[in-house]
């Protein structure tokens, strides 16, 4: 089938401001995948489309973009998920909230500075064991942040987020989750510390519970729930 | 143009499993930095699923000398013995490490990391499966990655994130520094440094139908024959037995481990017949193999190019008691076991692996050869074990070799963890001791003028059109199995299309920032360049082993290939030479090599 693309172009070496690109592909089959689509723009039409993208199936969360208007990963979307007709339209734009580098890629410092600043790492609780062998867990224990430690920092729960958008001070979804996945380890020992870190001004307490951030995560977090267990951390004094 | 120049005692190319291990040991003792053209966190090592191989022994009985002989053997007798042992003895303490890291594997009920089944890893007295492969879920590699990301956070290790290392600068032999484009404004970096470590991983977009990431081109092992030094055993590239089809992403073979059988067109469990004491669970080259072979006799589903990798519990359960084992599965243990596996099966076709198979066709996956090295990770100039001071590498893009002709599921993990472990610890204490080689003049001159060269070229063929041509003539003559004729045309082919790289390029962006179709367009001539020796080398290996099959020569020859393969740049060609001894410290002798 035919498909015409719609996409957000802007280029700050030559435009002066963002503008629509469009181009049309034929051959398109339904189980194409977007990224495929758009590298065939880029490869045969224009060059000059810049993007980011790796693994090509959903995994290393580099090509978040907005599809049709929803945070997607370019990789995980197929064609014949978009209800399109013969030569139908597809938009794709840049994630928001992150200022755009070029085209469809954004600077993702802020995103990442915000991760850094809640411990995103392990500290133990105990010494090594004396054996010379692991820490032992539950697998009950290990089950309880189980679903936190599927986040690939795609970005396209924060950048989904209106609290975000209305102001970058707060961390965010993403760096709450990965808070989230320490704070809930048996193991881990600065359970207080992250605490304190997110009961701050630009903490969990910005996040209005609009609940924009988990249908847009490609790896079907909870994100949330997640958000909402930290609250309640924070309330308690501890997890 | 503008040159920024930086120093560092130890500069690190590539952000992976291996590339942070090293990074993690040699800032402990060294000022060291990281360049990746990728965020770390986005490199492929994200991408393993099915686990890291240690021999533990949490569940089975295991001892480190099995991993060893399962390593040698599965490699087809081309690993060296002594890195084997390498691996074997230190992926025990490796993967506590990685515990202790935090890294949150799959727990048993006593609290100790689960393990798992996988291909040709044996208890070695009754050849039967081993409970080895360390894992979380089916995405081992992932934990792996955010937890040697973390643990660089933690201890404050420099990134250059987003930099594309393109040129490897030497001085009278000795390495001293690499030049990279930092990605978003395109200037040029210097990086002035003791030690550099290459762990930029494989190169498996060489060829059509990959596993691999759009980023795996090969960068590291071209900047270093481009440098003048040799590649090692580049005609051992392991194709994966279960890419989906038609998309070949993987399907790891922990589905296999958890009882998932291969079915053909007629519904039978092939593998029976190729390698009747394990089956489903042999080598890699094995199976794929008899993938291939079913396919030829018309056994491939519906006459297609593909066959059934069935984990259906009904299927699994029945071939469970078959063998007399207790052991039964429910859909909502596979969902456990496999929640990435059952996701991509999902999105990309639409089914569901409890309720239908899944369809499934060899993949190429993953580069044994690649830079050699010694056991401490320093890069060799030549088959005698001539060492280039301050040059290192590590992981996939290394060829200790520990993998020989074929690697084993699983080991690449541990590869990564042991050896980028050893890679860093070495460039800590060889900066202590070495000075800085002086850089030599204009040390990225020649480079920009490259890089120069592509952004202005005007000529008509887009890179793509090199890079489909090369990618189907690489698949078509250069995979599973191989032959005289089919090699030279895949030889001719690639040198052809390197004169129209040269001299036919057309590239649409000339400006500076964030140029991915120059970048693009010279991560091709490393692809070609790997594409060119990678069939030269697998030409003069007359044999099959391991992953090289040639159906002109289908048997093992040990009188004259035991040995590994060196290809040498070489008055602007390349030079084979098999003149790198195969070490045999373990008494392994080699044998017939049956599953
Ligand atoms: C789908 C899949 C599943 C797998 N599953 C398993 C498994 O279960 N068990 C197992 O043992 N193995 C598995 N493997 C193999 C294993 O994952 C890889 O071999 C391994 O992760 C490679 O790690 P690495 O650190 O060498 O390189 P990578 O993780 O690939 O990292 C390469 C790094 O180099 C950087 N880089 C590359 N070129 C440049 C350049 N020019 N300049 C700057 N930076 C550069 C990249 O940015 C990246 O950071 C799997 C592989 C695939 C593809
Ligand atoms: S639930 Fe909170 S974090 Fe998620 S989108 Fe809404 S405000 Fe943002
Ligand atoms: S929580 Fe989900 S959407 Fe958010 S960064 Fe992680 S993977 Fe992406
Ligand atoms: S390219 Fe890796 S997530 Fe899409």
């Amino acid at each position: 089938m035919k498909v015409k693309f719609r996409i957000r172009r802007f280029n700050p070496e030559v435009d002066k401001k963002p503008y629509w690109g469009e181009y049309t592909l034929d051959n398109v089959e339904p189980t194409d995948r977007i990224l495929e689509l758009l590298h065939r723009v880029k490869w045969e039409q224009d060059g000059t489309l810049t993007l980011r993208r790796s693994c090509a199936h959903g995994v290393c969360g580099s090509d978040a973009v907005r599809i049709n208007g929803v945070n997607k990963l370019a990789c995980k979307v197929l064609v014949k998920t978009l209800d399109l007709k013969d030569g139908g339209q597809v938009q794709v734009e840049p994630i928001l909230g992150l200022p755009v580098v070029k085209d469809l890629v954004v600077d993702f410092e802020p995103f990442f500075d915000h991760y850094r600043t809640v411990m995103p790492y392990f500290m133990p609780a105990t010494p090594r064991p004396g054996d010379g062998r692991e820490r032992r867990q539950s697998p009950e224990d290990r089950a309880r942040f189980d679903d936190t430690t599927k986040c690939i920092l795609c970005a396209c729960c924060t950048t989904s987020c209106p609290s975000f958008w209305a102001s970058g001070e707060y961390v965010g979804p993403a760096a709450i989750v990965n808070a989230h996945r320490f704070i809930f380890d048996s193991r881990d020992g600065a359970t207080q510390e992250r605490l304190n870190i997110l009961s701050e001004e630009s903490g969990v307490w910005r996040c209005r519970t609009i609940f924009n951030c988990t249908p847009a995560c490609p790896r079907e977090i909870e994100v949330t729930r997640a958000i909402g267990e930290v609250k309640l951390a924070i309330q308690r004094n501890g997890r | 143009m503008d040159v920024k120049t930086h120093q560092f005692d130890v500069v690190v190319i590539g952000a992976g499993g291996a590339g942070m291990m090293a990074a993690l040991y040699a800032s402990r003792g060294a000022k060291t930095a990281v360049i990746s053209k990728l965020y770390p966190t986005r490199s492929h090592t994200g991408t393993a699923q099915g686990g890291i191989g240690a021999a533990l022994a949490n569940l089975d009985e295991d001892h480190w000398e099995w991993h060893a002989f399962d390593t040698v053997k599965g490699g087809d007798y081309l690993t060296d013995q002594n890195a084997a042992e390498t691996l074997a003895r230190e992926a025990i303490d490796a993967v506590i490490e990685l515990e202790l890291m935090g890294l949150p594997f799959d727990r048993n009920p006593d609290g100790t990391i689960s393990q798992r089944r996988f291909g040709g890893h044996t208890n070695n007295q009754t050849k039967k499966p081993v409970r080895r492969a360390c894992h979380a879920a089916d995405r081992t590699g992932h934990m792996i990655l955010q937890t040697l990301y973390q643990n660089c956070i933690k201890e404050k290790v420099t990134f250059f994130d987003e930099y594309q290392a393109i040129d490897l600068i030497t001085n009278n032999g000795k390495a001293c520094g690499v030049a990279a484009v930092c990605i978003d404004d395109g200037e040029i970096h210097v990086f002035h440094a003791k030690a550099i470590c290459f762990a930029t991983g494989g190169w498996g977009r060489l060829w059509e139908t990959t596993s691999n990431a759009h980023s795996l081109t090969g960068d590291g092992p071209a900047l270093v024959w481009r440098a003048g030094l040799p590649l090692q055993d580049m005609e051992f590239f392991q194709f994966h037995p279960t890419g989906l089809y038609p998309v070949g992403l993987l399907i790891t073979e922990a589905v296999r481990g958890e009882g998932g059988v291969l079915i053909n067109d007629k519904g039978e469990r092939f593998m029976e017949r190729y390698a009747p004491t394990i089956k489903d669970l042999a080598s890699r080259d094995v199976v794929a193999r008899s993938i291939y072979l079913e396919v030829q006799a018309g056994r491939g589903i519906g006459g297609k190019r593909y066959v059934h990798l069935d984990v259906r519990p009904e299927t699994v359960n029945r071939y469970l008691a078959e063998a007399g084992e207790d052991r039964r599965v429910d859909a909502d243990y596979i969902l456990s076991k496999l929640p990435d596996i059952t996701d991509f099966c999902h999105t990309y076709l639409g089914i569901d692996p409890t309720k239908s198979p899944i369809p499934i066709q060899p993949t190429a996956h993953y580069g044994m050869g690649g830079i050699p090295t010694d056991l401490n990770a320093a890069v060799l100039s030549s088959g005698a074990g001539t060492v280039v001071p301050g040059l290192y590498a590590a992981g996939e893009v290394a060829c200790v070799s520990v993998h020989g002709a074929n690697r084993l599921g699983t080991n690449s993990l541990t590869d990564l963890i042991v050896f980028g472990r050893k890679a860093g610890k070495a460039m800590a204490d060889y900066a202590r001791q070495a000075d800085f080689v002086p850089l030599p003049t204009n040390p990225a001159g020649k480079i920009i003028a490259e890089i120069e060269r592509i952004r202005k070229s005007s000529g008509k063929t887009k890179p793509y059109m090199i890079r489909q041509e090369m990618q189907k003539v690489m698949m078509d003559h250069v995979s599973v199995f191989r032959e005289a004729p089919g090699l030279q045309k895949a030889l001719d082919t690639v040198r052809e299309l390197k004169s129209r790289y040269q001299d036919d390029l057309a590239v649409d962006d000339r400006g500076m920032r964030f140029n991915t179709d120059l970048l693009e367009a010279w991560e091709l001539g490393c692809m070609l360049d790997l594409a060119e020796i990678t069939t030269l080398s697998a030409m003069e290996r007359k044999e099959s082993r391991g992953g090289h099959s040639r159906e002109d020569y289908p048997k093992r020859d040990d009188v004259n290939f035991l040995v590994h393969t060196m290809a040498y740049p070489e008055k602007g060609g390349i030079r084979i030479a098999h003149d790198r001894a195969v070490d045999l410290s373990l008494g392994y002798q080699p044998a017939e090599r049956v599953y």
